[in-house]
């Protein structure tokens, strides 16, 4: 890696570091399930950046550009669904709080 | 607590700009252009209509907030107006000096032609996340 390769490649990691350690925060900290899923969407977000700075420092960046835009569709997919056993673990227990959802504990 | 969840909604659809200008100075447009309008804009419907579905407020919450709603936000306009008045002046002129990204690089060569099966998995993704969701919201038979 050359030496503007590397300035760029830790200036970048920086913020992905930083949405890492946020979205790692948020889903350990919580209880509630929204907040957890938020968590989820920012370290999400950052390996999409992690992608897409490996594919811009080796010189690949349509390949990068592909699987991003795939990561993308999963992530919206996972979202739909999750929001959706969201909102049906509410319908069944009246909480999102995952300290009271005891329903399933074996 | 709806606010609050509203706030982090919010912030999560920012970060997710902030995340797209990065991608797009990193040579990556069209994933830049992908996660502006998915991630920011279709995720947080989502979060948000998540959200109306599961933390419903009282009637008597909603009116409360109803005319707590427009003395919270009456400096709004003043900074839209402050806003608009300063970009007239200054006319920002955003330069982003990219190197062009050669034919072999070009993300739609690859989608279609190397990674083509992705497509199908794609596809057979959404199908999954389609079935999940009618599955989820399906009414008990009586």
């Amino acid at each position: 890696m050359s030496l503007e390769g590397a300035h760029i490649f830790w200036v970048f990691n920086i913020f992905i570091i930083l949405l890492s350690v946020m979205g790692a925060y948020y889903i350990i900290a919580t209880f509630n399930l929204i907040r957890s899923l938020i968590g989820l969407e920012l370290l999400i977000k950052a390996v999409t950046l992690l992608i897409v700075l490996a594919g811009y420092l080796t010189g690949n960046e349509g390949l990068a550009q592909a699987l991003v835009i795939t990561l993308i569709v999963i992530e919206v997919v996972i979202m739909v669904v999750a929001g959706g056993i969201v909102v049906s673990v509410y319908r069944n227990n009246r909480t999102l709080d995952t300290r009271r959802l005891k329903e399933l504990k074996g | 607590m709806t606010t609050r969840l509203v706030r982090s909604v919010v912030g999560l659809a920012m970060v997710s700009a902030v995340v797209s200008i990065l991608i797009f100075r990193l040579n990556s447009p069209l994933a830049a252009v992908f996660e502006l309008s998915v991630c920011a804009g279709l995720i947080s419907v989502i979060f948000v209509t998540t959200i109306s579905f599961t933390q419903r407020l009282t009637p008597e919450k909603l009116e409360l907030r109803r005319k707590q709603r427009f003395d919270k936000y009456s400096y709004l306009p003043v900074v839209l107006l402050a806003v608009g008045i300063l970009l007239m002046i200054f006319k920002p002129n955003p330069d982003f000096p990219l190197p062009p990204v050669p034919k072999e690089q070009d993300a739609r060569n690859i989608i279609w032609h190397l990674r083509h099966v992705d497509l199908l998995g794609q596809i057979l993704v959404i199908l999954a996340g389609v079935f999940g969701v009618v599955i989820l919201f399906k009414e008990p038979r009586k």
